[in-house]
């Protein structure tokens, strides 16, 4: 598990309630040192969807959204970006993989493979 | 009016050393973001600075580059502002240094940007832009420390007091000069009073006024800031990464 994953509420925590980390006031954003963490999400252009890029620290979302704009949008990477308190975001548990994710594996039939291409629809 | 190299000098001058000064926080912000964002800032402020000496340079038609105007100059050369030159002290100085600069370059580069001289008009577009992320960010800053805790109200009304007496010299009249700087103080207000305001901060009573920069008159901590910054060059003339 990545240092990042581990800032995910969720993310391995064992079932650890909020109040378990001091750090953390219950219910609040997670937080490392003085800031919360935030997600950051940049939509490359106009008509794709917002992408997850990385995560920051920010004392509250107005700055969070600054912060995104000078470290993930110095090189034109985008024209939208979101944050997110990351402690509002639920995430699945490694531990939780095999029930979650495996049981798709030998499900073929959910793969649109089982009819013809119809003749002049080459980007379907 | 006619641009001259004093004018373009000037606004170089004060880019430049406002970069040299925010470059200074680079892995010393309190926080890995702010270093970024201090850092992009210092850099526009940069990018600025070399369009208007390299212009300066061309129309002095004497063969200085924006390296011989920015490494081989000394401080009674310089025409930038006091304020940019004053050193970062905490935070808090920084921001109101940071403040009150794009509070004064923002309309300063609106009105440029609309000047006869089309190159001055070009550069001044470009980094009217940047200034308004400068100015927003010093804001968001500024109502945040005013209006937070004791503590940081108090060095933050301390350090709108001590950076205060410097705005004046920013808007010494020069009707010579493409834009009047005289007539741009209205606008510096009407954007620097609503913040103190709202960052429950008291506005400083205008009274001392420093001034001398634009006439090479600087203080001490030019010099210091010059030779850190030129020590490479002159150690190694035309050095290049």
């Amino acid at each position: 598990m990545s240092d990042h994953a581990r800032t995910l509420p969720g993310a391995g925590d064992g079932g650890r309630t909020p109040s378990d980390d001091t750090s953390r006031p219950a219910n609040g954003p997670a937080r490392h040192g003085g800031w919360p963490l935030w997600e950051v999400f940049v939509r490359p252009r106009r008509g794709l969807a917002h992408h997850h890029v990385g995560s920051l620290h920010a004392p509250d979302a107005e700055l969070a959204l600054r912060n995104a704009r000078d470290l993930y949008t110095r090189r034109q990477e985008g024209v939208s970006i979101w944050v997110v308190p990351a402690a509002a975001i639920t995430a699945s548990s490694p531990d939780e993989k095999d029930a979650f994710f495996d049981p798709a594996a030998d499900k073929v039939y959910r793969h649109p493979t089982f009819y013809e291409v119809p003749e002049g629809a080459p980007h379907l | 009016m006619r641009t001259t190299v004093d004018h373009l000098l000037a606004l170089g001058d004060d880019a430049l050393v406002a970069a040299q000064r925010l470059g200074e926080w680079v892995a010393a912000a309190p926080e890995l973001e702010e270093d970024i964002a201090l850092a992009n800032i210092a850099l526009d402020q940069l990018g600025a600075a070399r369009m208007l000496l390299t212009y300066a340079g061309e129309l002095e038609g004497a063969g200085r580059d924006e390296d011989a105007l920015a490494y081989l100059r000394d401080d009674r050369e310089f025409r930038n502002c006091l304020l940019v030159e004053l050193p970062n002290g905490d935070f808090a100085v920084t921001m109101a240094k940071l403040l009150f600069l794009a509070a004064y370059q923002l309309p300063l580069y609106t009105a440029l940007s609309g000047c006869a001289d089309e190159r001055l008009a070009a550069i001044a577009g470009k980094a009217r832009k940047e200034v308004a992320y400068h100015l927003d960010h010093a804001r968001l800053w500024t109502l945040r420390l005013g209006d937070g805790t004791a503590e940081s109200h108090r060095r933050m009304q301390s350090a709108v007091d001590e950076i205060w007496p410097y705005t004046h010299e920013l808007f010494q009249p020069d009707p010579t000069a493409p834009v009047d700087p005289a007539g741009l103080r209205a606008e510096f207000l009407a954007i620097v009073e609503p913040v103190l305001a709202e960052a429950t901060l008291t506005r400083p009573a205008d009274g001392w006024a420093p001034e001398g920069g634009r006439r090479g008159l600087h203080t001490e901590h030019l010099s210091y800031l010059l030779a850190e910054m030129q020590v490479l060059h002159r150690a190694h003339p035309g050095a290049r990464w």
